[in-house]
């Protein structure tokens, strides 16, 4: 056991782990974050809190994970290479695990010029793999890279890392997530699926090589409320696609809400099926009132007790 | 070669106005070659200040040369003699050559009339597009040919982000992806093998421009 977190012990003991992600607040003020958490209470294991999605501004990914932790949530901190460099996120690794961050994703972050700051400086000084990389040396070594003094303190980390089985290409997907495992990763979770098809086919390429025995996999699943949702996905999350038949779907139901959920729990069930795959991911970003619902409807209810497990 | 363009007439207009008398220099080399600087981009130019400086009653003298190479101290230095008698240089070479005239000539203030671009290769006639970034480090041994640094949105050394789609890059579509490219390459040359290797942190802060401005000092050269 690397850092004791709730979603490390579930992924341990092979029980499906659930998990959201939420997007922290635009402004500083958190009460649209305190209905949010009151939201997922008890219907998931861990909150991954995302890094400034899109470059669009908003609350450090490293405070509102704190928060979540004041408030009794376990928070998986997203750390993009984007915005800082390495001595940034070593930085802020070492302030997370110290505040109680166990569990991180580490992430080359969607590019700057797709959201609200087009004029800034991107940094890229390591990749989400040098990451990766960074993050198992301060965790296992006890140092800062190429360093050699220890650091004082102990560094508990729960290593994961993104990959969109979904991006080209195809083949070289695999073996990214292959050098991602190498270079220390313990979790993986994934870009949204909407082609279960595909998807079952990365993870049949993944399981082909073993690597579902090094990673834990999180499926990414975000369910499609209407016509703007699914167009703004489109023109601002790049590398998610959406099959023709699931957008007709939502566009001809009666009900797109209900319809847009129900796909989502019959993507879930899908999924779980699917060898390798140890867990899911819901995002819902402006519809976060939708996942206790999906959660609810696709059997993943109740969730284990964090000490009970 | 390094790639530049013209700036806006504006722009130079602006700050040309305390002027009368210029030397407007083009340079012979990569400006020349990307049509942004050459002798007839200086002429064209040239007569250009002159009728716009002319309509608002405001004549401007412009004098007119081309060096081979600008960024090279003997070829800026044959302007000696002839920068004394303007009130400025506008220079049309990269911002290497601006900066030698402006060493070589302190007392006349040179300006830039282009901007510089980057470094890259003509890919059809009139286009452009950048493929070095002068990093210090080469690693295209490992990538095929072809540069992650320069050519990557992200600079991504281990693969592509997961925006890269049907080949384009998650952030320009008329951009290929460089980790498509890069793939495509080492397949077509039987050496996929090489995109196993974890490529490490890059030292940017004592290999390229985040350690400060570089230099190079080759004793053999000396005189």
């Amino acid at each position: 056991m690397k850092t004791g977190s709730t979603l490390e012990r579930m992924l341990r003991k092979g029980a499906f782990a659930v998990t959201a992600a939420l997007d922290p607040p635009e402004g500083n003020d958190l009460r649209p974050l305190d209905q949010q958490l009151k939201l997922l209470k008890g219907n998931v294991d861990a909150i991954n809190v995302t890094d400034n999605p899109t470059g669009f501004v908003r609350m450090s990914s490293l405070a509102t994970s704190a928060y979540l932790i004041q408030n009794g949530f376990e928070p998986i901190m997203h750390l993009t290479t984007r915005d800082r460099n390495r001595i940034a996120l070593q930085s802020d690794l070492l302030g997370a695990t110290a505040l109680g961050v166990r569990n991180i994703l580490c992430l080359t972050g969607d590019h700057h010029t797709l959201g609200n700051q087009r004029d800034a400086k991107n940094v890229h000084d390591l990749d989400s793999v040098q990451l990766i990389a960074c993050a198992r040396t301060l965790r296992d070594e006890g140092t800062l890279m190429g360093g050699k003094e220890k650091l004082k303190g102990e560094i508990r980390l729960f290593i994961g890392a993104g990959e969109n089985p979904f991006g080209d290409p195809f083949e070289f997907r695999v073996i990214r997530l292959a050098k991602k495992a190498r270079a220390g990763a313990d979790f993986i979770q994934t870009h949204p699926v909407y082609d279960t098809d595909r998807f079952r086919e990365w993870m049949k390429a993944i399981c082909d090589r073993g690597l579902h025995e090094k990673l834990y996999i999180l499926a990414g699943v975000c369910p499609l409320k209407s016509r703007e949702a699914m167009e703004s996905i489109q023109e601002y999350h790049p590398g998610i696609f959406i099959p023709e038949a699931i957008i007709d779907r939502v566009l001809t139901s009666r009900n797109s809400e209900e319809e847009g959920i129900q796909i989502c729990v019959e993507q879930i069930r899908q999924i779980k099926e699917i060898q390798g795959v140890h867990g899911v991911t819901i995002h819902a970003p402006g519809w976060e009132a939708s996942i206790p619902e999906i959660i609810q409807q696709a059997g993943l209810l109740p969730r284990p007790k964090a000490d009970a497990i | 070669m390094i790639k530049a363009e013209q700036k806006p007439l504006d722009e130079i207009l602006k700050f040309l106005d305390p002027y009368n008398k210029i030397l407007l220099v083009g340079c012979g080399a990569c400006v020349t070659v990307c049509h942004a600087g050459g002798e007839k981009e200086v002429g064209l130019l040239a007569s250009t200040l002159r009728m716009a400086r002319k309509k608002i009653g405001k004549m401007i003298e412009v004098e007119e040369a081309t060096t081979a190479r600008q960024c090279e101290p003997e070829f800026a230095l044959e302007l000696t003699g002839t920068v004394e008698k303007v009130e400025a240089v506008l220079s049309l070479a990269c911002g290497v050559g601006v900066q030698t005239l402006a060493r070589h000539f302190s007392k006349t203030p040179v300006l830039p009339g282009v901007n510089t671009m980057f470094m890259g290769e003509t890919t059809a006639h009139g286009v452009w597009e950048e493929r070095c970034q002068a990093c210090g480090n080469c690693i295209l041994e490992k990538t095929g040919g072809i540069c992650p640094v320069a050519r990557c949105a992200k600079q991504l050394f281990n693969g592509p982000c997961g925006g890269s789609s049907k080949g384009k890059c998650e952030i320009k579509r008329e951009t290929d992806c460089a980790w498509q490219l890069i793939y495509d390459r080492l397949k077509g040359l039987g050496q996929l093998y090489k995109l196993e290797e974890i490529i490490p942190a890059k030292r940017w802060g004592v290999e390229s421009r985040d350690s400060g401005p570089r230099r190079i000092v080759r004793e053999d050269l000396k005189v």
